[in-house]
């Protein structure tokens, strides 16, 4: 049955996390923002505690208990259908709509994790994810981009060589683009995924990862980004230098097979994360049309929706036509994660969200600037931070066009060979 | 709690629907709009399917009750067939909707068994004027109080009003003290003149008139409503949805038209949807129709759910729309190139039909 209410338990989830926006992450926004790579450690351990208060290790899903096959757990997801990525995805609006660069440091697993989860062992789980549970907050990070190594990840140069006589594995590469990496190794007891190849001759079929934890000898944080937009969160380089992790820090499986099951394991977790990714679009986006309309209603002007469009003002057109795109982009949202609960293979709506959230993000923060007139591109409102902070979303986690791309494919039935 | 499966029951509609959609209103399609004029054997086959005769209540001799929802489905994939056929079998429907939604307990059950008992007959609306200024909340058409107070006196011009000529009754919209309130007239009322069959730039296959009326009296008990009359913000918000539906579905049809031809088309040794530009030209045509649905489905349960802010997403979703199909359907001839503008192929006549759904003021409702 179609329906659009937005489950019980997530909407009083709600009302919690948007008193954290407003109380904790609108206020500080803009000096965390001129402030670059300071740490907001206020909304930090606030977060850390009220997540650890609710029994997780981070906001995201317990991939644990929603992945059971066996038929009680069936009957169970039957009456009560899982909405933890809707949850996430819901949550990650809001903190976006308080301040993108500030949710991008929220303690807890995020991606690392999400690549733990999805690949690792049950003692790997244990090894790696308990430590969000301690007193302090603790940070992950995905390190996949490469100097020469953007888009297309199969040009990854980091090495992976297995030490027999040790039982490790030497790292060697660098890597550019860790978000939150220097909070991961440097300001907690963290980790980041290493993605390196194990056989520089399989292509992706010798692609894995691996767990490198903060203290790590042979890996250091060589440089932090300063960037556009999402400031307070941080960007950073990082150099392995015969870097050993033991054996048992490989995610999947140590030899090369023919497949690129490996390779392909790594897109899928882009199913989930492209739709939360869009997530945040979204609360930049809806954080600037409220804005606007605000603005337009202090100055005394309404917009009368339900008049023919040839007889609205531009004003009302463009504030009408910002209102379809924020709309439209939260239900292509939450219909991805919906699909994620729900098990339903994902990767084309995924990407759809990808495409039209980071698209509408840009054009809404760049007209309200514009409608806004002198008001728009000063530093007084956040306005002009939220323009900066919308163009990041169209950039990670697959560019749009990447995502086009893979919205493309699947449209047409396409294979990658067939559309390059 | 979000759901995006429609139910069994709607899931079944839809596939008898897209069936006839495909099988019948589409084949008829080309021919009808060179000729102008729909086969009536058509939309009695369409009557027949018992879409609208499910929507309305047993009390009123239908056999179901009005989802906005399955209506926004159910005209997605009759306009993924053929726009002008889907609007002429859904003709009855702008007479009952607005009495199902406005109309009093004894209006209800004079009015709509007739409609739907028997096979497809013309019954229709009035709502547009010829202006460029048209404003449905501004009517020019009057509705005035008789000086014997038992009647209204309609005056004004309409346009783009279907199947009027020979029409067994209409609602028609006026202005009654500036506001706007629908009136029950009947075919052969006094001074009602139909004009010209009017010419368009699409929607070749629907007959669609002017309509004058000059001083045409209906007694009181016409009025939507009764004497408190009505609000037209839920049959607006009916109309807008089901426009915005619509515009999904003719949108559809350009992208699978347009992709099925650039996937056979060979161009440089690689087929023409091989190449980035037209791949990209696709993947976005496909997001922004997927958008443009779920707001109309939105705003469609809205409606279905009774919430105050259903009108104003269901104007949300068909301003959407309107820009999405012109673009989806720009693009399809776009994709065709030469070919796309040559009449053997549907996507002009889509495109000519897409760009009228800014002006389709309340020609379609669900």
């Amino acid at each position: 049955m179609i329906d659009f209410s937005t489950p019980k338990p997530i909407q009083q989830l709600q009302t919690v996390v948007e008193t954290v926006a407003v109380n904790m992450m609108r206020p500080v926004s803009r000096e965390m923002d001129e402030n670059e790579h300071a740490i907001p450690w206020d909304f930090i351990n606030f977060m850390h505690t009220a997540i650890k208060s609710m029994g997780g290790t981070s906001m995201a899903p317990d991939s644990e208990k929603e992945a059971k096959p066996d038929a009680q757990a069936d009957a169970e997801r039957k009456k009560h259908p899982p909405i933890g990525y809707q949850r996430l995805g819901t949550l990650v609006e809001i903190l976006s709509w308080g301040d993108a660069g500030m949710y991008l440091c929220t303690p807890g697993g995020m991606l690392g994790s999400a690549a733990v989860a999805a690949a690792g062992t049950p003692e790997q789980k244990k090894r790696f994810l308990s430590r969000f549970m301690g007193d302090k907050p603790v940070f992950d990070a995905m390190a996949m981009t490469e100097p020469q190594a953007g888009s297309d990840t199969s040009a990854i140069r980091a090495t992976a060589v297995h030490d027999e006589q040790t039982n490790e594995w030497i790292l060697n590469g660098e890597k550019i683009f860790v978000t939150a990496g220097h909070k991961a190794l440097e300001e907690s007891d963290g980790f980041i995924i290493v993605w390196a190849t194990i056989d520089p001759e399989a292509g992706r079929a010798g692609m894995r990862s691996f767990v490198v934890e903060a203290g790590t000898p042979g890996c250091k944080v060589t440089k932090m980004e300063h960037k556009l937009g999402i400031r307070a969160s941080d960007t950073v380089s990082i150099v392995l230098q015969d870097c050993r992790v033991p054996f048992e820090n490989i995610l999947g499986s140590p030899t090369v097979e023919k497949s690129t099951k490996g390779f392909k394991g790594a897109m899928a977790t882009f199913d989930a994360t492209r739709p939360i990714i869009a997530a945040q679009a979204v609360g930049i986006a809806r954080a600037t049309v409220e804005l606007v309309k605000e603005k337009l209603t202090e100055n005394g002007i309404e917009i009368r929706y339900g008049l023919p469009r040839q007889k609205l003002t531009n004003i009302e057109r463009e504030v009408i036509d910002m209102e379809v795109m924020l709309r439209s982009a939260w239900l292509l949202t939450i219909k991805a994660l919906w699909m994620a609960d729900n098990k339903l293979h994902n990767p084309k709506e995924a990407s759809m969200s990808k495409v039209y959230a980071g698209d509408i993000v840009v054009k809404i923060t760049q007209k309200a600037i514009e409608l806004l007139g002198p008001l728009g591109y000063s530093r007084e409102l956040l306005l002009e931070k939220w323009f900066r902070d919308a163009k990041i979303t169209d950039l990670y986690e697959g560019t749009g066009q990447i995502n086009r791309l893979v919205v493309a494919r699947h449209m047409l039935g396409y294979r990658g060979s067939q559309l390059r | 709690m979000y759901s995006f499966q429609p139910s069994e029951e709607q899931q079944m509609l839809v596939d008898a629907i897209k069936r006839y959609a495909m099988d019948d209103l589409r084949a008829a399609a080309r021919d009808a709009d060179e000729e102008g004029q729909l086969p009536p054997e058509l939309i009695e086959k369409g009557w027949e399917l018992g879409y609208l005769q499910a929507s309305i209540p047993e009390d009123y001799f239908g056999f179901g009750e009005r989802s906005a929802v399955t209506g926004v489905l159910a005209v997605e994939e009759l306009a993924y067939g053929d726009l002008s056929g889907t609007l002429a079998m859904m003709t009855p429907g702008l007479f009952t909707t607005p009495i199902l939604l406005a109309g009093s307990e004894e209006q209800k059950k004079e009015f709509i068994p007739p409609v739907i008992e028997m096979e497809w007959k013309a019954y229709t609306a009035a709502l547009m004027e010829h202006s460029f200024d048209f404003d449905p909340n501004e009517l020019k058409t009057v509705a005035d109080a008789d000086a014997d107070g038992d009647s209204y006196v309609l005056t004004g011009e309409k346009t783009y009003v279907p199947f009027a000529d020979g029409a067994e009754a209409f609602i028609v919209y006026a202005a009654l003290d500036g506001v706007t309130q629908g009136l029950i007239v009947p075919g052969d009322a006094e001074g009602l003149e139909v004009g010209e069959r009017q010419k368009l730039l699409g929607l070749n296959a629907l007959p669609l008139y002017s309509l004058k009326l000059e001083g045409v009296r209906v007694p009181k008990a016409n009025r939507l409503g009764g004497d408190e009359g009505h609000d037209m913000a839920p049959i607006m918000a009916a109309a807008n949805v089901a426009l915005a539906a619509m515009a999904v579905g003719v949108s559809k049809a350009a992208l699978d038209y347009a992709i099925e031809y650039a996937k056979d088309r060979e161009v440089f040794g690689v087929k023409v949807a091989q190449k980035q530009a037209i791949a990209f030209l696709i993947a976005e045509m496909g997001t922004e129709i997927e958008a443009i649905r779920l707001l109309a489905w939105e705003a469609a349960w809205m409606i279905d759910e009774g919430m105050d802010e259903a009108p104003k997403l269901a104007y949300l979703a068909l301003s959407g729309a309107i820009d999405t199909t012109m673009m989806v359907t720009d693009r399809a001839v776009q994709i065709l190139g030469g070919h796309g503008y040559i009449r053997e192929h549907p996507v002009e006549m889509w495109m000519r039909n897409g760009r009228g759904f800014a002006t389709f003021s309340g020609l379609a409702m669900v």
